[in-house]
């Protein structure tokens, strides 16, 4: 295919040198720099697991979570209250059920986080899709992809007709291009708003993206067959980023991906899942070098992201929702045994599957009031009935200090600071000790006391954060 | 082939991010850094409301309109402006098609634009203000409002050179009052700045899971709140002094985090803190133990979306005399229609309109309607000529409304006709800046210079938004 340049248009792009290598954290790699690797890196610790992969050395543990021996799921499968098993594809909210028992369970937590993190990078919500199967089916082709190359990866997506129903690419034909598509190719997934092309580059790209249908099957109900069929292609020249050609959709992905301006926001935005404070301008090099030189593969970048000294050093960054949720269970060790979690993945502000637009969730707004509400009352949900403490069955030394620890060690020890616990300990003395003075208060209060502070260890700052 | 599978994205909520600059109220948490711990006036405010709460709470259970005369002391105490004057902010998400709310089924080209979407004429009341103009059957309410003079309609709102057909700079726009890709701050919030006051919360309320980026402050604290009977927190197995005391935990909990030096805990605790104060302040809203769930004053669609329920509530609220001066909603319904628009629109549009005229009327109820002006926006118009999908895509100019008793109701703008009112793109030129707006709204409702608040005020022409 022949490449012409525009006359009078200015290239950007200027051959990166090596700026070397992104530095790497070299201080203590002890039980709580552990425990943060596993929140930021995938679900959080289960009781113990800090502690043993601090053992390994940072750089061990690293290459623990992006080089996983094994990627079993360990514990009971998913089920539902009623004992039954889970129906992924069929009933709503099964689909986030099979989805959070992964995060769960797997052995492999990077894999489920980075799978989470192109879930979003990539947002398509099930509102529009209207198919948990279609769903599921694009969650396993980022799954498969998820350390590979960008390019492999957007390839995928690009044809994943989860993606085609979402933003209109099937059913873009010659005599009407969709431009929903070659918008956010390029906005959101690949060069950032306005950066480095034009409302005409969108119409061009819509056209080169052209050519994808399917087919509606009556007897499932659902859309079939998706499929490229070169005469709804529009095989005439276009111009893209002042290049000339009759270019195909692998040009348009070619050509977004050679734009100057994307390894810059590739870097950037890979980052920001891993670090709320942005790279230095020199760090951003050496990631576009690395990223660049590697052939635009993930799992380097990724690796050398996990060793910087901003992600083990850095400021504390607030949990996303459904880590967080994941995260208790596997710190009290309960597996999916009801679908309360789906309907309370939406109420904490994060259900999977259902992002609430193209650009994905907003990670620097987590909480609010209504978040930190819904927060709360999961905790609720997931202590429950049946581990809430009856106060005629136990009994419970009204110690303050006693009792927070106890309260602490409920969800498998997290790291609490020492205001933090003071705080706790502050109200323990005042709702089980200074509240009780007839004999059944001064009996019952420190069970609903060790009840309150066991919510309360979630609502801390440092539980809230890693 | 072709199912209502639609479409870009939806956009629903403030939740953009993660992007690029363009992003409304970018760096802002929703709490905000430094704001100061609330004073201690919300301990009169409380037991004030919570003298009124039977009240309140009866009606819930009732189903109908409060006595308005009931709340003269909550009225009098609001105080929420000098003046006591209320903006509502209400976002029709998506992009609405403002040809299909006010169809041009005079203008000789309708016809050529909808070949498949087109309505007949007489199909919906005549727009009197220009009979080219053709209310939607669903907009019909909106029409009777407009005959009582409550309705200020602006059929090409929009802004010039270069229209950005991306929802999220669009919308990012019109949330910060400028075409500044960067500014941080919302154009309401930008006004709470100004005359907010540093404890109260609620004077910026968006009811809403995440804060509206129009409501982004740079000083004074603003809130959401999804719906207020629904603030309640629980715990498993905690009742009696052990529950009372752990709302104070919470406080506490969250100061740590506040003074911490580091930015996560710091952003941790002050949602904490936040949630705590506003708890306090709607405590009056609380079912009593045992009821069940509030109903609808009469008027409001009852169809289990929120967006009627949170107008109801705004309307409640203010009746109650909570401290609001600037709230924001938005609708359920996405009017993003790349495909088979005529279905989900007319729904949505439906919802959205019998919702507006409901909650006027609610506020006539009240005694409330000359404190209260709305403002319905969305972020862009749709291309005049539609799609082959049976939809319309991304255009241009659209349509937007004021309503209120004290609106102007005349017509802001102009529907210039499509044989000449197209750009170069085919999409519709605006007749009316959303700045020039938001600067009228400014002036002549709140009373507050425009030069403060929406850059370049000087050099935007004003419209007649109140009478």
């Amino acid at each position: 295919m022949m490449l012409g340049t525009a006359s009078g248009r200015k290239r950007r792009g200027k051959a990166i040198s090596d700026p070397g290598p992104l530095p790497k954290y070299t201080g203590r790699f002890g039980e709580q720099q552990a425990e943060r690797l596993l929140w930021r890196a995938g679900f959080g610790p289960k009781p113990g697991e800090a502690a043993a992969l601090a053992k390994h050395g940072m750089r061990h543990a690293v290459l623990s979570l992006t080089r996983p021996s094994n990627q079993r799921l360990v514990g009971p499968a998913p089920q539902l209250e009623n004992g039954q098993p889970i129906e992924p594809f069929d009933v709503w909210g099964n689909d986030v059920l099979w989805w959070l028992d992964r995060m769960v369970r797997s052995r492999a937590q990077l894999i489920e986080r980075m799978t989470l993190t192109w879930h979003d990078w990539f947002a398509t919500s099930n509102e529009q899709v209207n198919s948990q199967r279609l769903m599921i089916n694009q969650n396993w082709t980022m799954r498969n992809r998820c350390l590979s190359s960008f390019p492999r990866m957007l390839t995928a997506i690009t044809i994943d007709p989860a993606m085609q129903l979402y933003l209109s690419l099937a059913g873009s034909t010659k005599q009407d291009p969709n431009e929903n598509y070659a918008r956010e190719l390029q906005e959101l997934f690949t060069l950032g708003v306005d950066d480095g092309y034009t409302e005409m580059d969108v119409r061009e790209q819509a056209r080169a993206l052209t050519g994808w249908t399917y087919t509606w099957n009556a007897d499932t109900g659902q859309p079939d067959d998706f499929r490229f069929e070169a005469t709804l292609h529009d095989d005439g020249v276009k111009v893209i980023y002042g290049h000339h050609g009759n270019f195909s959709w692998r040009d348009s992905l070619r050509l977004v991906l050679h734009h100057p301006d994307h390894p810059k926001f590739f870097v950037t935005k890979l980052w920001s899942y891993f670090s709320a404070e942005p790279l230095s301008a020199r760090d951003t090099k050496a990631a576009e070098y690395l990223y660049v030189s590697s052939g635009k593969q993930i799992r380097p970048l990724v690796e050398a992201m996990l060793m910087h000294p901003t992600l083990h050093a850095g400021q504390r960054m607030v949990k996303p929702p459904i880590v967080q949720l994941a995260g208790m269970l596997r710190g009290i060790g309960r597996y999916i045994d009801t679908d309360a979690w789906a309907w309370e993945s939406s109420q904490i502000g994060q259900m999977p599957f259902y992002p609430p637009n193209v650009s994905g969730w907003d990670a620097t707004r987590w909480l609010n009031t209504g978040t930190w509400l819904a927060r709360f009352n999961l905790t609720a949900e997931m202590i429950g009935q049946q581990r809430a403490l009856d106060p005629s069955k136990v009994k419970v030394k009204a110690d303050p200090k006693a009792m927070t620890k106890q309260a602490i060690d409920f969800w498998g020890k997290p790291t609490i600071s020492a205001p933090g616990r003071h705080a706790l300990a502050a109200y323990a003395q005042a709702a089980a000790v200074d509240s009780a003075s007839a004999s059944w208060e001064r009996e019952q209060y420190p069970v609903l006391t060790l009840n309150a502070l066991r919510a309360l260890v979630v609502a801390t700052p440092d539980y809230q954060t890693s | 082939m072709r199912q209502p599978t639609c479409s870009c994205n939806d956009f629903d909520r403030a939740q953009l991010l993660r992007r690029g600059a363009a992003q409304a109220g970018r760096g802002l948490p929703v709490i905000e850094p430094g704001m100061p711990m609330p004073a201690g006036t919300g301990l009169n405010r409380r037991s004030f409301m919570l003298s009124a709460t039977g009240m309140l709470l009866s009606v819930y259970g009732a189903g109908r309109l409060l006595d308005t005369a009931a709340f003269e002391a909550g009225i009098a105490n609001a105080a929420s402006t000098p003046n006591g004057r209320v903006l509502v902010s209400v976002y029709l998400q998506g992009g609405i098609d403002s040809m299909s709310v006010l169809c041009p089924v005079g203008d000789p080209l309708y016809s050529t634009y909808r070949k498949v979407l087109g309505l007949p004429e007489g199909a919906g009341p005549t727009f009197t203000e220009d009979p080219r103009l053709q209310w939607h059957p669903q907009a019909a309410p909106l029409a009777t409002l407009h005959a009582e003079g409550k309705v200020s309609a602006l059929p090409t709102i929009g802004y010039t050179d270069p229209m950005n057909q991306s929802h999220f700079t669009s919308r990012h726009y019109y949330e910060v009052g400028a075409m500044d890709a960067n500014l941080l701050t919302g154009w309401l919030g930008r006004y709470l700045d100004v005359v907010g006051t540093a404890d109260n919360p609620l004077q910026g309320l968006c009811l809403d899971d995440s804060l509206q980026p129009a409501l982004a402050t740079a000083k004074v604290p603003v809130a959401t709140i999804d719906l207020p009977s629904d603030y309640s927190f629980y715990a498993e197995g905690v009742w009696g002094p052990p529950q009372d005391l752990m709302y104070g935990a919470f406080r506490s909990l969250g100061e740590v985090g506040v003074r911490s030096g580091d930015v996560g805990l710091k952003e941790s605790g002050q949602a904490a803190v936040m949630s705590t104060t506003l708890r306090e302040q709607l405590l009056p809203f609380q079912p009593a133990p045992n009821a069940t769930a509030p109903a609808l004053p009469a008027g409001y669609p009852t169809a289990g979306d929120s967006f009627p329920a949170r107008m109801a509530a705004v309307a409640q609220m203010l009746a109650a005399g909570l401290p609001i001066t600037c709230a924001t909603v938005t609708t359920d319904s996405v009017f993003d229609t790349h495909e088979s628009q005529a279905s989900s629109f007319t729904s949505g549009l439906g919802e959205a309109v019998q919702t507006l005229y409901a909650f006027q009327r609610d506020l006539e109820a009240r005694g409330l309607a000359d404190r209260v002006l709305t403002v319905v926006w969305s972020e862009f118009g749709r291309r005049p000529q539609e799609n082959a999908s049976a939809g319309t895509d991304h255009g241009a100019a659209g349509c937007g409304f004021v309503i209120g008793e004290n609106a102007a109701g005349k017509m802001i703008g102009e529907w210039q006709g499509l044989a000449s009112g197209l750009d170069s793109l085919g999409n519709l030129t605006e007749t009316a800046d959303f700045r020039s707006l938001y600067c009228s709204v400014l002036e002549q409702w709140l009373g507050q210079d425009a030069a403060q608040i929406i850059p370049g005020a000087s050099s935007l022409p004003r419209v007649t938004v109140v009478q």
